[in-house]
């Protein structure tokens, strides 16, 4: 590990070099670097630089405004926060996850896969095949998307349109695309009718087909350099998310499940609505953004990472047979142990987004999901917790409600906090590997963006903030001199600025 | 049936100013006709958006815009790599640019029509600077509305921001 590169000992004495922002990611954060005379990496952290409260602008709201209000928070997932919320007020309105009627149950999963496979494609083919087709510090013109279609038409076609795709789903189940409402306390507010079914019946072979492909593709980008990708950014961690009751992949509703780097179980099958007496946040001094650790290894051992690396090694099976093969392969590839590789969050996110294909299909040939028995009801209740598992991870929201139905109290747990040690971890590796020594260039320093940018993180969500994207890398010597400086500005564009 | 006009409106309508075209499709959708146009709204733009831009004979982009110097500005767009789609959040001429990677052909006449914001905060409403320029967004886009013209939607186009 490296944990000794997070505070360097004599900082004063170090060169400070600064990526700001990290492109390609939600949101604005930075890494500071801090180099010795020799540029050898004495301190390397990911900042995040803009702080709002998101709980403040939850309480005070009557709850049941929530499942929408919650969209607003990020434009990447809003369907997730959407749906945590809607679980969180289930509760409240006395309605156990178990008790909702099983068309609405089998609607929001719906509604969760599209959102999952919209979100995975855009990263895959988007914001990450740039790197992973061309090379990590391949020509930064090439480093897009637009090239990604120029030179690679069919796979550049297929992101649009499985991207399209998801957001088609979520459009038909709540009615838009954005600020649509479809959970509400207790259930669902639409069902889906047989055209929109069938309507979304005919691409999903299609997409099915796609989505296989995409795995294959970033299996064979993965073996094709194997000492690379099973190196580049790699930390052995403990990983953390739901699983349904028989260990297999889960994404709407299981227990928690967590485990170490060998693979050991630290816990499983836990009731999420107890997680405030296995998960704590700590806060430190130089970043806005919290560090979870599980309070049964403590703060200094007990971090560990979430999202579709995390949920592929942690479960036992995925039930769908093309994700399930696909899955299998992965874990021959680490042959049977705990797959490290931050690179491997790809393989994993895309073997998700098969598991979504395939799991769309099952459910809109379920006649459950055209049922009329939309919401259930029950006691109410004055606090309510719910957990999902978002595309980046794990995500919890937790509110309590007074007799008038205000949010007296928000707690909002989102994947990128629970991925921060382990991006941070992961930084200082690539420095640490990577770029001690060396005389920094902007295709080098791509490989720190490459590490972060594997977590997917949306930094906006995990501060609250949202971001701009100007990039500035200044290279100042011992004495605090500005010896070189590199701006990447809004557009894109970089520039050497005169020293 | 593709409708033949397409407005595109984008933002938060939690984050202050951000609201300004949600705001204006909103007015839009209960004062307008909309039997020849198709109304879109998302957070911000993406890669797949420019597949909405098929079959379409005239396209309007609304965002709002804080270095636009007017209430408003009224421009053509034209396909652009510039960069932005390194980003979750596309620029409506790199969404010209994926449409037309695409496609293999130039893009249905775009233009953005940008009002101008102040304040983007998460909770905060709308200013009320930003509540004056949307009344002249309003007016300025029904007019657009009443000529489903390219010509005429030409002659509006005001000088760069």
């Amino acid at each position: 590990m490296y944990e000794n590169l997070e505070t360097a000992e004599s900082p004063e004495n170090l060169k400070r070099v600064v990526i700001d922002p990290v492109s390609r990611v939600e949101g604005h954060g930075k890494v500071t670097l801090l180099l010795d005379e020799n540029n050898k990496v004495k301190q390397a952290r990911l900042h995040i630089v803009e702080f709002r409260g998101f709980e403040r602008f939850i309480q005070g709201r009557p709850y049941w405004e929530l499942p929408v209000l919650v969209q607003r928070l990020c434009g990447i997932c809003p369907v997730s926060h959407h749906l945590a919320a809607a679980k969180a007020i289930d509760q409240l309105v006395g309605v156990d996850p178990e008790n909702l009627p099983p068309t609405a149950d089998k609607l929001r999963r719906l509604l969760h896969f599209g959102q999952i496979l919209q979100s995975h494609a855009l990263h895959f083919f988007h914001l990450s095949s740039p790197d992973l087709l061309f090379g990590f510090e391949s020509d930064i013109s090439k480093r897009n998307v637009i090239a990604v279609l120029n030179e690679f038409p069919d796979i550049g076609l297929q992101g649009v349109k499985l991207r399209k795709y998801g957001q088609e789903v979520i459009r038909m189940v709540s009615g838009k695309r954005i600020h649509g409402t479809g959970a509400i306390a207790g259930g669902m507010n639409k069902s889906l009718t047989k055209a929109e079914r069938d309507y979304l019946l005919e691409d999903i072979d299609q997409i099915i087909e796609w989505s296989a492909g995409a795995a294959a593709l970033i299996k064979q980008v993965h073996c094709s350099n194997l000492p690379y990708y099973d190196n580049f950014a790699t930390i052995p961690t403990s990983y953390l998310g739901l699983t349904k009751g028989n260990g297999a992949l889960e994404f709407y509703h299981g227990g928690i499940r967590a485990k170490d780097a060998n693979g050991g179980t630290i816990m499983d099958h836990i009731d999420y609505c107890q997680y405030n007496d296995y998960i704590h946040e700590e806060v430190r001094s130089w970043t806005y953004m919290k560090f979870p650790y599980l309070t049964a290894l403590g703060q200094d051992k007990g971090w560990y990472r979430v999202g579709p690396l995390a949920r592929i090694n942690n479960c036992d099976s995925i039930d769908t047979p093309l994700a399930e093969q696909a899955r299998v392969e992965f874990k021959l590839h680490g042959a049977g142990a705990m797959v490290h590789s931050t690179l491997a969050f790809h393989w994993a996110r895309l073997i998700e987004t098969l598991h979504c294909a395939e799991s769309i299909k099952n459910l809109l040939n379920d006649p459950d999901i055209m049922g009329s028995d939309l919401v259930a009801q029950g006691e109410r209740r004055f606090e309510g917790i719910g957990v999902i598992e978002a595309p980046r991870g794990t995500l919890f929201h937790h509110y309590q409600v007074d007799e008038n139905d205000i949010v007296t109290k928000a707690n909002l747990i989102v994947s990128t906090t629970s991925n921060n040690m382990a991006m941070n971890e992961s930084v200082r590796q690539v420095a640490a590997e990577y770029l001690s020594g060396q005389e920094l260039t902007e295709p080098l320093l791509n490989n720190l963006e490459v590490a972060i940018r594997a977590y997917d993180p949306c930094l906006s969500c995990a501060t609250h903030a949202v971001g701009k994207m100007p990039l500035q890398l200044e290279l100042v010597d011992a004495e605090g001199k500005l010896i070189d400086k590199l701006i990447k500005h809004n557009d894109g564009q970089i520039e050497r600025s005169p020293k | 049936m593709t409708k033949p006009i397409l407005i595109f409106g984008y933002g938060n309508l939690s984050r202050g100013d951000d609201a300004l075209a949600p705001l204006l499709l909103e007015h839009l959708e209960d004062k307008i006709d909309l039997t020849e146009i198709e109304i879109l709204t998302d957070f911000q733009l993406q890669v797949e958006h420019a597949l909405d831009l098929e079959d379409r004979q005239l396209v309007l982009f609304a965002d709002a815009a804080v270095n636009c110097k007017t209430a408003f500005n009224f421009n053509e767009l034209h396909a652009e790599k510039d960069k932005s789609y390194t980003t979750h959040a596309m620029s409506p001429a790199a969404v010209l640019q994926v449409y037309q990677s695409i496609k293999k052909q130039q893009p249905p006449p775009c233009f953005l029509l940008s009002i101008q914001g102040i304040s983007f905060e998460l909770g905060e409403d709308i200013s009320q600077q930003a509540q004056q320029n949307l009344q002249q967004a309003i007016q300025f886009t029904e007019q657009l509305l009443n000529h489903r013209e390219l010509t005429f939607w030409n002659q509006q186009i005001q000088p760069t921001l």
